[in-house]
């Protein structure tokens, strides 16, 4: 299988010389296409960091990602935004929808910056809402939503540019369990229709949809498992027995 | 402590600040240089004459300077309160601190002091210095020397000043304390939770309301131009009240309209950030509705104020330099009769009116080539058989009917064709012939050029001293035979040699060049000895006055219009400033968003630009339609002075506007450029 994402020694440093903070510390890992990897750990564990680094939106210390076949620690300025937008999809915890736009033009708006015509961005954009089930409101605007309306919206515009991988940071935390669950039922679809997702989180029951989860602590990987043959409940299982393991700290991370 | 905190405050919201701030100075620096130009005139060679203008000019500015200073006021309690409100969130925490109203109060009430006393002494410190530049600008304006360069302190404007701002200061703290009375603390920790609801207007509403205002925006265009005949002083707030309104409606339906014609063209909208930019102006427009019309009207007001100023200055300065081609001009009444006693004159002048000017000098032994090289001597006749409603003949009662207020009654200034030919050969116009049954008019008062042509197209005869004339030409021909600063010739009727009669000789004139070259000294000596050698000196009118008054009240206009101008730019400006500062502050947010989904720096910075850009253009365009009728209205009313120069007068007005609007466009978008970027690295 091929690798859409790979990480090489990736660190990552704050603060100075004499206050060194490892955020990020000799991680690698890989993700395979059509993979739903799930990364865990507690507040500050550096999995944000971690995200955030392969997204782009902030730059490694020392390591190489590579995705899909380019190194992204070498672009630079725009070539950035343009891999931002060819190659990545979004999916942040509090939405990050506009609200003046209708969740239409939310969705519309990451084809139009990349000046696709409009008549295949209609036709774009529906299909992205029927996947994700959230037709009936793509006249509304974000504040005439619910939570996980908004962010099914969000998951449409994240996927509607093809990515090669969609980067989720932790998807369902401002939703209510019924909204997350629904969500995350989108996400196990979306990926056997062949999207690549990586979502961090430190909900155990919504890591337990992934087929693979990554735990990191103290900004260093901990553990990996894999789902597998086992069915969800089997799962979130063993991935409370990690969590369990990670230390009392991580009493949160249920 | 609480000023420390005052302190902190506004070195941290100085982003907020800068443009208010520099405002501010600018204000006060204008205030200053305005009101201190009556000192800079001082060390100047100036003739008396144009010093009583300078002084009738330090009246008006002063009293446009407390109009000015409502303005200002106005600006001051908006900005202050709108930046006030978005410190909200701070003054909440500060009560769920446990801090005081009161308190609050304090520590507005310390900002408010500095940044008065701030933006008063570095305002002043640039008015000071700007008002030396000032001084050439003045001497330039009044054509006069300046006789040496002198720092120059004007105590008064400096006092002045400071007593205008900090009585709006006042005013400022005594409204920001009413306000935070009013605060409520669930209010201030939410305010910016509140998501604005935005509704979409009623397309077919909008439609009809654009319509609507565009119909009596054209009505009220039609009133001031086309219709202007119609109204009469008392009439002319109606356009005025019905342009406002419109305006208003203007961009209330625009606003929606708008948004649903670009929506509607999928192709437009969905390119690049277009559809973001749009709903950013949509979400926005139906708040800033109101202050957009004060902006359009203010801009209006400004166009028109500067460009009739500068126009008018213009004109008067050609005109003077047209319009009195000869050094000097004496005017006698002639043929008094004793009716004239009762208004003053004596048996003396009555008999003395017998005699023409020349004959008069010449008993008195003044001679007048000792100071004239080239003179004419020519009369100028009037009867009571010949009056302005004669003339107009069988049109009369048409005539009447549309122009009431004229008086029909009056004699007509008759001149004899070759009496106006010698005049005007000296003057170096255009000379004329007429047949012995042929009459003509000559005049440059436009107005009443155009009624006359009413009649001389008709071919109107006249009856004058038993001679019955046709016009020879069918509309008016350009002349005056008076000196004077502006086209005031309501029309002379010239008639052949032979008609005239001698007996109803009205004045007789002599107009001439002086000999020698320096004109100021003759005329003084040719004066002095008139005045010691006859008993009534006649009116005179010379090209030293004509200069001196016109040129003198060209920079009075001058001066009052870019007052107004940069104070009217400079408030509505900063407003819209402010504005679009505080919402790209808000926006910071949205463009992050936008930039972590992948979009490019150039295409976000232009989507900045167009944003701000519309806000700031739209106002101005419909301020620049409003302004071209109302540049033809103020042409109108200010014909006298002439219309030569407007082109170069709009040019110039657009200058100032692009140098001071463009400027603050320019700063806005800077700014909002480094806040929206500011944060790009943080994340």
């Amino acid at each position: 299988m091929k690798a859409v994402l790979k990480l090489d020694q990736i660190e990552k440093y704050y603060g100075s010389r004499s206050n060194l903070t490892k955020a990020l510390d000799s991680i690698s890992f890989e993700v395979e296409e059509s993979e739903f990897v799930a990364i865990m750990g507690a507040s500050g564990s550096g999995k944000t960091t971690l995200l955030n680094c392969i997204s782009t939106i902030d730059k490694v210390t020392a390591g190489h990602i590579i995705v899909d076949g380019t190194d992204v620690t070498k672009l630079k300025g725009n070539q950035l935004n343009c891999f931002r937008r060819e190659e990545l999809g979004f999916i942040f915890q509090d939405f990050n929808l506009l609200d003046t736009l209708t969740a239409y033009e939310n969705i519309a708006l990451a084809l139009s910056i990349q000046n696709v015509p409009a008549k295949q961005i209609k036709e774009k954009v529906s299909d992205a809402a029927k996947q994700l089930g959230i037709e009936d409101v793509l006249d509304k605007y974000p504040y005439q939503m619910s939570g996980g309306q908004k962010q099914r919206v969000a998951s449409a515009r994240a996927i509607i540019t093809n990515p090669e991988l969609v980067l989720a940071d932790e998807p369902t935390g401002a939703l209510d369990s019924k909204s997350a669950r629904m969500l995350l039922e989108s996400f196990e679809s979306l990926n056997g229709n062949g999207a690549t997702i990586l979502m961090v989180t430190h909900d155990s029951f919504t890591a337990s949809y992934a087929s693979r989860v990554i735990f990191i602590k103290d900004g260093k990987l901990f553990h990996e498992i894999r789902r597998g043959a086992d069915n969800r409940k089997q799962f979130f299982d063993k991935i409370i027995d990690v969590v369990t393991l990670l230390g009392g700290d991580v009493s949160d991370a249920l | 402590m609480l000023f420390k905190l005052s302190i902190n405050n506004i070195k941290k919201s100085m982003r907020d600040y800068a443009v208010y701030f520099f405002t501010l100075i600018v204000g006060v620096a204008v205030f200053y240089v305005f009101n201190a130009i009556h000192s800079q005139t001082v060390m100047m060679d100036i003739s008396k004459n144009t010093m009583e203008i300078i002084e009738l000019m330090e009246g008006m500015l002063s009293g446009v300077s407390v109009f000015v200073a409502m303005i200002m006021g106005f600006l001051i309690i908006y900005a202050t309160r709108f930046l006030i409100k978005r410190r909200n969130r701070e003054f909440g925490l500060y009560m769920l601190l446990g801090m005081g109203k009161r308190k609050i109060s304090m520590i507005l009430f310390g900002e408010t002091f500095l940044i008065g006393l701030i933006s008063l002494g570095v305002g002043l410190i640039f008015g000071v210095c700007i008002s030396q530049f000032m001084s050439i600008l003045v001497a330039r304006l009044f054509e006069a020397d300046m006789t040496e360069f002198q720092f120059v302190f004007s105590k008064d404007a400096c006092i002045q000043t400071i007593a205008y701002f900090c009585l709006m200061y006042l005013v400022v703290i005594i409204f920001n304390t009413i306000m935070v009375g009013r605060y409520q603390l669930i209010d201030l920790l939410q305010s910016d939770k509140k998501t604005e609801k935005i509704r979409m207007k009623n397309p077919w509403i909008c439609m009809i309301v654009f319509i609507i205002s565009a119909a009596v925006l054209g009505y009220a265009y039609y009133l001031v131009t086309e219709g202007f005949t119609e109204i009469d002083a008392g009439r002319i707030y109606l356009p005025i009240v019905l342009g406002a309104v419109s305006t208003f409606f203007i961009f209330w339906s625009l606003s929606g309209l708008m948004l649903k014609v670009v929506m509607s063209i999928k192709n437009v909208y969905y390119r690049g950030l277009n559809s973001f930019v749009f709903r950013q102006f949509a979400s926005k427009i139906n708040t800033m509705v109101v202050s957009m019309t004060i902006i359009c009207l203010m801009l209006f007001v400004t166009i028109c104020v500067l460009s009739s100023a500068l126009s008018m200055n213009h004109s008067m300065n050609t005109n003077a330099k047209e319009l009195a081609p000869a050094d000097i001009q004496l005017i006698k009444r002639r043929n008094l009769d004793d009716s004239w006693m009762e208004q003053g004159y004596t048996k003396k002048d009555i008999q003395n009116s017998r005699i023409s000017l020349l004959e008069e000098y010449k008993k008195a032994g003044l001679n007048l080539e000792k100071y004239l090289g080239d003179y004419v001597q020519y009369n100028i006749y009037a009867t009571d058989e010949l009056t302005l409603g004669d003339t107009f003949g069988s049109k009369l009662k048409e005539v009447q009917m549309v122009y009431s207020s004229l008086t029909y009654d009056t004699a007509e200034t008759i001149m004899s064709v070759n009496d106006y030919n010698r005049v005007a050969s000296l003057y170096g116009n255009k000379t004329y012939s007429l047949k012995d049954d042929e009459y003509m008019i000559v005049g440059d008062f436009e107005s009443m050029m155009n009624l006359r042509d009413q009649a001389l197209e008709k071919g109107e005869a006249i009856e004058v001293f038993g001679h019955m004339l046709k016009p020879k030409y069918n509309s008016c021909q350009r002349g005056f035979v008076e000196m004077a600063a502006n086209h005031v010739n309501g029309g002379i009727i010239l008639i052949p040699d032979d008609a005239v009669d001698t007996d109803y000789i009205e004045y007789d004139g002599i107009t001439g060049n002086y000999m020698s070259n320096d004109k100021q000294k003759t005329e003084a000596a040719f004066k002095e000895e008139i005045k010691e050698k006859t008993e009534i000196s006649y009116v005179s009118t010379s090209r030293l006055e004509i200069l001196e008054n016109s040129i003198g009240l060209g920079a009075m206009v001058v001066f009052i219009g870019m007052y107004l101008g940069i104070i009217f730019l400079i408030s509505c400006a900063a407003i819209l400033a402010l504005k679009e500062l505080s919402e790209s502050a808000d926006n910071v947010e949205r463009y992050d968003m936008l930039r972590k989904i992948g979009t490019d720096e150039k295409m976000i910075l232009g989507a900045l630009f167009q944003q701000i850009g519309i806000f700031f253009l739209f106002p101005l365009i419909l301020a620049c339609v409003h302004s071209y009728f109302g540049i033809r209205f103020c042409t109108m009313l200010l014909e006298t002075f002439g219309k030569e120069k407007i082109m170069q007068s709009v040019l110039e007005t657009a200058g100032i506007i692009v140098l001071i609007y463009g400027g603050y466009f320019l700063i806005t978008y800077l700014c909002s450029k480094n806040m929206i970027q500011k944060n790009r690295s943080t994340h």
